[in-house]
Formats: C-alpha cells, sequence, structure tokens
C-alpha cells in the first residue's frame, strides 16, 4: 500500500477520475444505436437544464457545432469512446444534437461502382 | 442552421458514403505507422474491464479484483470526394481485444491484416476472426530491416491461407506502400463479391 496518495496523481496514473464515473457509472447508452463514424451536429436548441449536464457533456456539445464523427469526438475530447457514446446519447435524448448514420458500404452487400470510385481516388492520392 | 451542407434539423439529408477498413496485427507491427503513412491519423482510447483470460499476464496474481485498462487504438481518415469518405482503424491484435473488434467490424468493408515474418503467430487470432466473419481480408508483410527474408509461399504456408487470400510485402512507413495495401484489398474485395461462388 502507497503511504503517500499524491503519488498516484501523476500523468502515469491516468485521469484522477475514472472514466465511468462521468456517465454516472453507465456502460450502455441509451435509444438507438450508432455508428462510430456517424455525423453528430448541434442543433443549436437551448439547453432547459444545464445543470443536468456535465462539463464533458459541454466539451462533447461544442465540438459538435459543425458537423463531426463520433469517433472524431472521442478523439478531441480524449475520452474513452465508450463515454463519448454515453454523452453523445444523453445529448441526443435531450434534442441537443442529431446524430446522422453515414451509408454503410458494407463487405455483403458491396456497390461495385463505390468500389471503383475507391480504387480511382485511392490511385490518384 | 445549415452547416457545411448539412441541415441540422429535419433538413435535407446529406450522408456521407463510409468505408470502413480493419488493420489488425500484432503488437508493434506497424498498424500506427502504416495508417499515419496513408491518412490524417488521431489517437483514440477505450476503457475496459480486464478479463480472466488476461489476468494471469500482469503482476496481481490471486488478487481478486477487476482492473480496467486503456486500450489505444488509431484511426485514421482519407477523404476520396466530398461524399466518399474511407475510415482506417487500427485494433489491437490480441483476443482479448475482440469486444471492440465486433463493434469496429460492425459494417466494415474488408480487413488489412499487418504481419511481421519474426512472430507470424500474432496474427492468427485476426485472420481467425476475419474468417469466421467472412470479412474480406489480405495478410501485408510489413519488412521490417533485418528480418528474415521469406517468400510469399512460405509465409501463406505457414499461415496455412486460403489461395485466394492476397498477400504483398509492404513497408508501412511509405505512403505509396500503404496506397497499394489498401488498393489491394479494394481489388480483393471486388474479386471476391464477383466470384460466383460466393465464400
Amino acid at each position: 500500500m502507497p503511504s503517500n496518495d499524491e503519488r498516484w496523481l501523476d500523468a502515469e496514473a491516468g485521469p484522477v477520475v475514472r472514466p465511468y464515473a462521468l456517465t454516472r457509472g453507465r456502460t450502455r447508452h441509451s435509444g438507438e444505436a450508432f455508428d462510430l463514424v456517424a455525423t453528430v451536429i448541434s442543433t443549436n436548441a437551448r439547453i432547459a437544464d444545464p445543470g443536468g449536464l456535465g462539463p464533458e457533456h459541454i466539451s462533447v456539445l461544442q465540438l459538435a457545432h459543425a458537423p463531426t464523427t463520433v469517433v472524431d469526438i472521442a478523439s478531441d475530447v480524449e475520452l474513452p469512446l465508450g463515454v463519448v457514446q454515453i454523452l453523445l446519447a444523453d445529448l441526443r435524448e435531450l434534442g441537443l444534437v442529431t446524430i446522422q448514420a453515414p451509408i454503410p458500404i458494407k463487405a455483403r452487400q458491396v456497390d461495385r461502382n463505390t468500389l471503383r470510385e475507391v480504387l480511382h481516388g485511392l490511385r490518384g492520392l | 442552421m445549415a452547416y457545411g451542407g448539412y441541415e441540422a434539423n429535419g433538413g435535407t439529408e446529406r450522408r456521407h458514403r463510409a468505408i470502413k477498413i480493419l488493420l489488425a496485427g500484432g503488437f508493434g507491427v506497424g498498424k500506427t505507422t502504416l495508417v499515419g503513412a496513408v491518412s490524417e491519423i488521431r489517437p483514440l482510447r477505450t476503457e475496459e474491464t480486464l478479463t480472466e483470460t488476461s489476468r494471469h499476464v500482469d503482476s496481481t496474481v490471486g488478487i481478486e479484483r477487476k482492473t480496467t485498462t486503456t486500450v489505444a487504438m488509431d484511426f485514421g481518415r482519407i477523404t476520396l470526394r466530398e461524399d466518399l469518405v474511407l475510415y482506417l482503424f487500427g485494433t489491437p491484435g490480441q483476443e482479448r481485444f475482440w469486444f471492440m473488434w465486433d463493434e469496429l467490424a460492425l459494417g466494415a468493408l474488408g480487413a488489412v491484416v499487418l504481419a511481421d515474418t519474426r512472430r507470424l503467430a500474432d496474427c492468427f487470432p485476426a485472420i481467425d476472426y476475419f474468417e469466421r466473419r467472412e470479412i474480406p481480408f489480405i495478410i501485408a508483410l510489413n519488412v521490417f530491416e533485418g528480418a528474415r527474408d521469406y517468400s510469399l509461399e512460405d509465409v501463406r504456408a505457414a499461415l496455412d491461407l486460403d489461395p485466394s487470400v492476397p498477400i504483398i510485402m509492404c513497408d508501412a512507413r511509405s505512403r505509396e506502400s500503404a496506397k497499394e495495401v489498401l488498393i489491394t484489398l479494394i481489388e480483393h474485395v471486388l474479386y471476391v463479391t464477383d466470384s460466383p461462388v460466393s465464400r
């Protein structure tokens, strides 16, 4: 056992607040599932109860003023993806953001024209 | 309010087409390097509870507690057209991170398994995973300096790969080489979806 608690508070020790404390212990988000690369946009709605939002909610909301993606937000706020997904679902429930799924190009239902476009794009990089 | 062509609320939908590609492989094999060589790379982390299977590897043997670990991933984005974006996810190759792969693999177009001939066994779990889920994949051998020379056929045999799975050599640091890896994967996806007998 360390005799001095302060030892644990350096950068190596990681965040002082456990990540899922920010979500009040929730590890799954409410509502419809959304893709990691879904587009997130703030609706600019007025926040009815600012007290109900944590500072992390506000940070996430601010990042969504211009269209961005779930993974971009997670990278910007430097919070684990799972935490960010829960915060985003909260904001969606409050009508503060919309989360728009992309059109997926899946392995099982390939749109060959799109793939040719991809090849063309990659070769031109 | 509209932002950059998007309408925020009930407006015109402008959905982009997203191509998700997974990049799997063992620790230190060059996943981050490859993502960085071909795209704007961004760090991403997840926080997960270590499970039973991983507990024996740390020094807390016999201590009954759960620990959380931060798993670092990378993602890169290549905007091919305004409405066509390719996302690359570099994912840790160990089996204990499969919970994460499941989320990433959802809607993925295909995968690149990055391999190092000095530690070929590191990519077995990834190969098993993609085979089981029928996600098209290719093997890219990252050619490290000092790595012993193997022929691609030796590697194919060692990995017990289906003959249809492409193997290529690459240099993860090179943009051209990384592009070639992605092109090979897309061509493979086109090929497998063209086959009369869908695998």
